[in-house]
């Protein structure tokens, strides 16, 4: 399919599980554009005057939620954000009506996390706004699957054929998933790495190769994406403790020496240095960290452009 | 008034009779079955082409009558059954008060004959409030009508609460029905935990769960001599421990939903919270052993866990959902459809299963199709095309996993105590 083909204007970006590998290209090629845009020295692109986007953020974000907020700002658009550290359901108010009253002020996007999995299928089902999936539970990220693959490309060209591991909490990250789907479907080989007690039950039958020694999943590996370990889930007794994980499963300099000497090294932040990835190792030359931070926003200003413009990457280069 | 069922297919699982012929009401009773009976001045209804079988019995339903009318009462709940077919329902305790006296057995009974359109049996609480910590006034209840006793819908997680209960219930020859899931496995998973839940980030409900509190649900009931049902099976383990405990002897019966049944955790990937529901909908694997469970008996009955939800406690987001839905209107074109049209099920087995079991193991005089039987009767055309549309339910609840489905095979007749009480569809009362 030639990219001419593929529009994803008004669409809802709900996941790369139902995402094709050509809507993906779409995105990331606009993406290399919008970049450009980022290092300029006005940076504000008249493109999306007029049009509103909300951030409906139920859970906390620092980085997605500004990452969204500024994409929406260089473009042109007004950006509002609602932030509820609380869900709508323990507020009183079901989440069909908040969407509604959000709706009734007629926004063209609704950027939405929500610590419940499938909410953003809900909202996309209850209202018309474009809904974009800031983060559904445990469920997907796809702009974060979309930002790594697009710093992967930045550094290797080329996604298929690489092997790439994903270390750490895989039960509870929408970024593995989301990195998962999208890897899968632009040819690279998936390799996830941790406890047993952090692996989903079943998750081999996806396609992904699993492992419990992290040196496994490292050797000659092209790209280590480390994931966030979230200190509570010890206390869940999901690993004995932070010093026995950082022992087994913590990404160092000695681990990392087994991956392809020009292996990237990935995270999604925020980091907890010491636990999951070595403090020595988080800016070195090898790491991609805060090359991902700057690819967010390029990629949100691509999506954000895509579904409300529409068209290919050579229109909104103009 | 009299009533003749003439020149349909009668079915009576009872006596394993399968033979076309006409059956007589008169008093609210079956006067006759056989060939050519006279009409004589009773209205005749023409059951050529269609099978007459004992009215369905479901031995597992939510009434939610008292305290939780915005999901279901008894008026509606009892309606939905007469429009799927059933005769009798037996409703669960977990309302609000809890059932869990005799006054509050004596009060659905009263209501259900005042304001009900099939017969209604109570099922009472095994312990106070169901709370899991007291016995209930079990012997109270049973001798105020209750036909058995159970926690569904609670928390019965203490093993020493659950082996008095048996021993106490079993002084009264009846059965202890559980829901059979380890909380503190299952407790905060909201699907079926497999390959579709990894895929889903979702957090799961093992099968282990289940197949744990099958396992001591088994053992205790081997141990005190009790009888012991277990409701809702779901897992392939649960069915091998079950059909073991049979072969060895066990007071031990089992029913499956027609939900288990036909369908997979694969729905659950819409995040539609109609397919939420506890014991979660698991893979294709379980359901083949709980398809072969029914088949060789290890499964005896099938029943619907009925469990309407108000419209707005099911539109949220998957998690915050609660589990269960609507299942007396679906329930036999589902069965029909899904195991009988496939080969998997005998139109024998299938009333054997949603009649004659279930009035067996709560005691019912119905079931069956003999002179001096209550006249309770199905009517059912299993060619009969439909598709499932919620809103047009009986009962409140409006979600259902088998909304849109296309089915083969409907009750067109239900007739409860000699009076016909549904036809075509239309609940006449």
């Amino acid at each position: 399919m030639s990219k001419a083909q593929v529009s994803l204007r008004n669409k809802d970006i709900l996941g790369l599980e139902t995402m094709s590998a050509a809507e993906m290209n779409l995105i990331l090629d606009t993406a290399k554009e919008m970049k450009n845009i980022i290092d300029r020295d006005i940076k504000k692109a008249p493109t999306l005057r007029g049009k509103a986007i909300v951030n409906l953020f139920f859970e906390n974000s620092t980085r997605t939620r500004t990452s969204f907020e500024l994409a929406g700002k260089y473009l042109g658009a007004d950006v509002i954000n609602i932030s509820t550290s609380t869900s709508s359901v323990a507020k009183g108010e079901s989440l069909r009506d908040t969407l509604l009253t959000v709706e009734a002020m007629g926004v063209d996007i609704i950027v939405m996390r929500h610590e419940a999995e499938g909410s953003s299928h809900y909202a996309a089902n209850a209202v018309k706004p474009v809904i974009i999936n800031a983060g559904d539970g445990a469920h997907e990220h796809p702009t974060q699957g979309l930002l790594d693959m697009f710093t992967i490309k930045q550094y290797k060209e080329n996604i298929a054929g690489l092997k790439v591991a994903i270390v750490g909490d895989i039960l509870h990250s929408r970024v593995a998933r989301s990195n998962i789907w999208g890897l899968q479907k632009m040819g690279a080989e998936v390799h996830l790495a941790g406890p047993q007690t952090l692996l989903p039950r079943d998750i081999e039958k996806i396609g992904v190769k699993v492992h419990n020694r992290i040196e496994e999943a490292l050797d000659q590996a092209d790209v280590v994406n480390v994931l966030r370990i979230q200190r509570e889930r010890q206390k869940k007794g999901l690993f004995p403790s932070a010093r026995e994980y950082a022992r087994l499963f913590g990404v160092n300099a000695a681990r990392l020496a087994l991956a392809k000497p020009d292996a990237l090294l990935m995270h999604p932040g925020p980091m907890n240095r010491g636990l999951e990835i070595a403090p020595d190792i988080a800016y070195s030359e090898q790491s991609a960290i805060q090359e991902q931070v700057k690819n967010g926003l390029a990629v949100r200003m691509a999506l954000l452009f895509l579904v409300l413009m529409g068209g290919t990457h050579i229109e909104a280069a103009n | 008034m009299k009533l003749l069922i003439k020149g349909g297919r009668i079915i009576n699982p009872a006596e394993g009779m399968d033979t076309v012929g006409d059956i007589l009401i008169e008093n609210g009773k079956i006067a006759a079955i056989g060939q050519n009976l006279d009409a004589g001045e009773a209205q005749v209804i023409d059951a050529a082409g269609l099978v007459v079988a004992p009215g369905l019995i479901d031995m597992h339903a939510h009434l939610r009558e008292p305290g939780l009318e915005a999901k279901e009462d008894i008026a509606s709940g009892t309606r939905a059954a007469a429009a799927g077919g059933f005769t009798t329902i037996a409703c669960m305790p977990n309302t609000k008060p809890v059932v869990d006296s005799s006054i509050i057995v004596s009060g659905i009974i009263h209501r259900g004959q005042t304001e009900g359109v099939v017969n209604v049996k109570v099922i009472g609480a095994l312990s106070k409030g169901l709370e899991g910590k007291e016995l209930a006034e079990i012997g109270d209840m049973i001798q105020a009508g209750a036909v058995a006793i159970s926690d569904d819908g609670g928390h019965l997680d203490s093993t020493s609460l659950l082996k008095t209960g048996l021993e106490y219930t079993g002084m009264f020859n009846r059965p202890v029905i559980t829901h059979s899931e380890d909380e503190g496995l299952a407790g905060e998973g909201f699907m079926h935990e497999g390959a579709v839940s990894a895929m889903l980030g979702v957090k799961g409900r093992p099968s282990v769960a289940e197949d744990i509190a099958v396992a001591r649900d088994i053992m205790l009931a081997e141990y005190t001599g009790s009888p012991l049902h277990i409701a809702h099976v779901s897992s392939k383990g649960a069915v091998k421990l079950i059909r073991e405990a049979k072969e060895r002897g066990v007071r031990v019966t089992a029913e499956a939903t027609p939900h288990h049944l036909t369908l997979t955790d694969e729905e659950v990937r819409s995040f539609n919270t109609a397919f939420k529901v506890n014991p979660p909908l698991r893979s294709a694997d379980h359901v083949e052993a709980l398809i072969a469970g029914l088949q060789d008996g290890t499964i005896d009955t099938i029943a619907t866990d009925h469990a309407p939800h108000a419209f707005e406690e099911k539109d949220v987001e998957f998690r915050y959902a609660p589990s269960g839905f609507a299942g007396l209107e679906t329930a036999l074109g589902v069965i029909l459809t899904g195991l009988y049209h496939t080969g998997k099920l005998t139109l024998t087995q299938v009333i054997e299963k949603m009649s004659y079991a279930p009035a067996r193991l709560l005691g019912l005089a119905s079931g069956v199709l003999k002179v001096g039987a209550p006249a309770d009767i199905t009517i059912i055309d299993t060619e009969y095309k439909w598709t499932v549309d919620c809103i047009k339910f009986y009962t409140r609840g409006k979600h259902s996993p088998f909304e849109g489905r296309n089915l083969r095979g409907k009750s067109l007749i239900t007739i409860v105590n000699g009076s016909i009480i549904m036809q075509n569809g239309e609940v006449l009362k």
